[in-house]
């Protein structure tokens, strides 16, 4: 491809401009990669270094340490409870007690589990019970637990040998602050600091324990899920065990079959109106709500706090209520048909939720109803900001309010709400409760169905998701791969707009 | 030349009478557009009133004017079991609202002020676990609160737990807040003697009202909708329900006929205490949604 120089490149037409930006992106998408590439060898290569490094300097710390720093390696704490820091000390020991108690009593069973989840399923009404005069069912392994429990004993694990690796270094750093003539820090010291110097660790504590419960723990399981057929008819305790089933459901959802029979139709049907719902529900929304800013901040226009209050108001009302009455005003029965027919505009009910492309289009609709309001607050305080020098001297050069708009307010309004529009973006990419509450995904696209569960055409990915998970078969395995691609299709958005963001400020910062 | 001038002065003003005209079009056009955006925006919350005041059918109407006006909808509200769902997400909405506040107000503090080893790689790890979608959690964490004996009728304990144990995951707005105050008045205090601890309480956290309302605010009004979860930990209990899932089961196909009337009552009742709340502090809200915009 021919080079321009700058003086070359400004002197070419808008078109011939705007083709070889796209070009350059396209062909740009390569040379992309390759830095991933590299950058992956560097962390890669970086990793291997730092590996290699711990390594050493904990055979160093073996062979430069006296008996106390020796004997920490195989009983955690017990350098510092030597030296006199005794809370860290104590700390240290109780971890290492705690571990080998758990691990005898409970880890070693679910590790043992872990790679069967479970060898001996229920026994259904195979014992007869005397008391009941009844054959009843016979509990043994439940997968979910040993799932469950299975990973949190990885995870603790893992925190042992960082617990560990941490006490080396501990007794490594009070062996030199000893060996150079300075004090060791006593426990009173500790506790003052998590007030002052390490104050951070007190206010991470508590958010950072609950993140990982109730986030990481579970993501990782339910990720896990995907290699297993755990679903409602194996659900690991009460029916039947579930096992690993390694890649298969990645295969059934792979694989395609013609006629909309399979996951992969159904998948790229559902991924497809997910984007196109998220594309419109995020610019209408946008450009809708910048202009009725606009409107509102205008010189002259009066009343601007009662407009606002009344836009506000959507924000105010919970969504359920809102968007459930809304739902009903727009049915077959509802408000607005009556009305019509009242009035006598129409013969038939318009099809609102019953045509799969009137449902679709009612809904963008309708979310720029519930959407408007948000935008206009984001963008008033935005818009006021705008220079106004800016403004006043492109009129006195003759531009129309339009290119002043095209020109100067709407490129700076892309320059700072750029990472916004990609929140607010993937944020709709899994606005569950817009489609749930309006139509609950209907009308029912029996093609797509017939593979997996009721789908509708106004299915989102992640309603799709939630249908999985709480219809009549419950396929966790398949939820949970859904899940897997939505992030998978998230990360990939995120990823391009983010390596494209830098040149769109480069070109456009005006200031 | 004085023709020419004469000429000048003619064009200029006509432009200028053109001008004004055109801006007097273009704000009447504006008024238009407003007032029937105005009405498009608070009919359907005028319906939902007037419906709710609606006496001679107890089912969806294709008209809006009750044509008997009662309060038997507001009545019999009390005959169902809509008050123990009324008190379940009030109870919820208080409690989350104190304890989440606490925990993003910590996280983002902590990650605005101060510089330790792996912070990047939290927000950015953070960032990645956000792009997972939340929902799939919802299967292991309702197994898990049934191990505990957390659902059905004893659902809310369970649900205030799941609101907030990961609120610590979305600190950006208020982390762009603290962003905002200078930390000059941090390092001031320290030269003086203070702590961290006592940096955060007197100097911090006074600064930060704004953002405190805002967190509460925002809290506080969630659980009023949160409507999946809910429904999933309380699995078919009534008593178990929040006020979005006891009313979305009005609406079903087989309770709409004899519930509709009551489901705008019930809707009334929600969304006014809670809209009241919304417009009273609606100066921090809206402080916060820019900022948070801004920020990314």
């Amino acid at each position: 491809m021919k080079q321009y120089s700058d003086l070359e490149y400004l002197k070419l037409s808008k078109w011939h401009r705007f083709i070889l930006k796209i070009a350059n992106f396209f062909l740009g998408i390569p040379m992309w990669f390759a830095h991933l590439g590299i950058k992956i060898w560097t962390y890669i290569k970086k990793f291997g270094i730092a590996v290699k490094d711990t390594f050493v300097d904990i055979y160093e710390t073996f062979q430069n340490g006296d008996y106390k720093t020796r004997i920490s390696f195989f009983i955690m704490g017990f350098g510092s409870l030597a030296r006199g820091q005794i809370l860290r000390g104590i700390l240290f020991l109780l971890f290492e007690l705690v571990f080998i108690f758990y691990m005898i009593f409970a880890g070693a069973h679910w590790l043992s589990l872990l790679p069967s989840l479970g060898k001996e399923g229920p026994e259904l009404n195979s014992h007869y019970d005397p008391n009941l005069d009844a054959y009843v069912t016979v509990y043994h392994d439940n997968s979910f637990k040993i799932l469950l429990y299975g990973v949190l004993t990885i995870f603790f694990i893992i925190a042992l040998i960082y617990t560990w690796r941490l006490n080396i270094k501990q007794n490594k750093i009070s062996q030199q602050i000893l060996a150079s003539g300075k004090p060791l820090k006593r426990t009173k010291d500790d506790l003052r600091s998590l007030v002052d110097e390490q104050f951070h660790k007190t206010l991470l504590a508590l958010p950072t324990l609950g993140i990982f419960m109730f986030t990481v723990l579970p993501m990782v399981f339910m990720i896990l899920v995907a290699f297993t057929n755990y679903d409602g008819a194996h659900n690991g305790f009460s029916n039947s065990l579930f096992h690993w089933v390694g890649l298969d459901n990645f295969k059934t959802m792979l694989t395609w079959t013609s006629g909309g029979n399979s996951y992969s139709a159904a998948f790229g049907e559902i991924l497809v109106w997910t984007l196109i719902w998220a594309f419109f529900a995020t610019f209408t929304n946008y450009f809708l709500g910048m202009f009725v800013a606009m409107m509102i901040n205008k010189k002259g226009i009066r009343l601007k706090k009662m407009w606002r209050m009344i836009l506000i108001l959507t924000i105010a009302i919970p969504q359920f209520i809102s968007l459930l009455y809304v739902s009903k005003m727009f049915a077959v029965n509802g408000i607005i048909n009556g009305t019509l027919m009242k009035w006598g505009w129409i013969q038939e009910p318009l099809p609102f939720w019953t045509n799969p492309t009137w449902a679709r289009v009612t809904v963008i609709i309708i979310n720029i109803w519930i959407g408007i309001p948000y935008l206009m607050l984001i963008t008033t305080g935005i818009l006021m900001n705008i220079p106004a020098d800016l403004l006043e001297s492109a009129k006195i050069d003759g531009a129309n309010a339009f290119q002043q708009y095209t020109k100067i307010t709407l490129p700076y309004m892309l320059f700072i709400t750029g990472p916004y529009l990609l929140t607010s973006f993937t944020a709709n990419m899994n606005n569950f409760n817009v489609i749930y509450l309006l139509t609950a995904g209907g009308p029912a696209n029996s093609a797509a169905s017939s593979a997996a569960g009721s789908v509708g055409f106004t299915d989102l990915l992640i309603t799709w998701l939630f249908k999985i998970t709480t219809g009549a078969e419950s396929q966790y395995y398949m939820a949970s791969i859904i899940g897997i691609l939505v992030f998978v299709v998230v990360a990939l958005i995120s990823l391009i707009v983010y390596s494209v963001l830098p040149s769109v400020k480069n070109e456009e910062d005006f200031q | 030349m004085r023709e020419k001038t004469k000429d000048l002065n003619h064009s200029s003003m006509k432009r200028h009478i053109g001008i004004k005209a055109q801006t007097h079009i273009s704000n009447t056009a504006i008024y238009v557009i407003l007032v029937v955006m105005s009405i498009v925006w608070l009919l359907p919350f005028v319906f939902i009133v007037l419906q709710s005041f609606r006496v001679e059918s107890t089912y969806p109407v294709g008209y809006v004017v009750p044509q008997k006006w009662g309060l038997d909808n507001y009545i019999n509200l009390g005959k169902t079991d809509f008050w123990h769902w009324y008190l379940n997400t009030f109870i919820a909405a208080l409690a989350t609202a104190v304890l989440q506040t606490v925990i993003v107000l910590c996280m983002s503090y902590t990650l605005s002020r101060f510089r330790f080893n792996g912070r990047k790689a939290l927000m950015k790890f953070i960032l990645i676990l956000g792009m997972f979608p939340g929902m799939l959690t919802m299967i292991i964490l309702y197994r898990v609160l049934a191990d505990l004996g957390l659902t059905q009728q004893n659902a809310l304990p369970g649900l205030i737990l799941v609101y907030v144990a990961s609120s610590g995951m979305g600190y950006y707005v208020s982390k762009g807040f603290f962003d905002t105050i200078p930390k000059s008045l941090d390092e001031a205090a320290r030269i003086d003697g203070a702590t961290r601890a006592q940096v955060l309480y007197k100097i911090i956290l006074p600064l930060a009202k704004p953002i405190v309302i805002y967190t509460i605010l925002t809290a506080f009004m969630a659980p009023w909708g949160d409507f999946v979860f809910a429904r999933y930990v309380a699995m078919g209990t009534p008593s178990g329900y929040n006020v979005a899932v006891g009313l979305y089961s009005w609406l079903t196909i087989d309770q709409i006929n004899s519930r509709y009337t009551m489901f705008c009552a019930g809707g009334v009742c929600v969304a006014v205490p809670v809209a009241i709340l919304f417009m009273c502090l609606q100066k921090y809200y809206v402080s916060g949604v820019t900022g948070g915009a801004v920020k990314g």
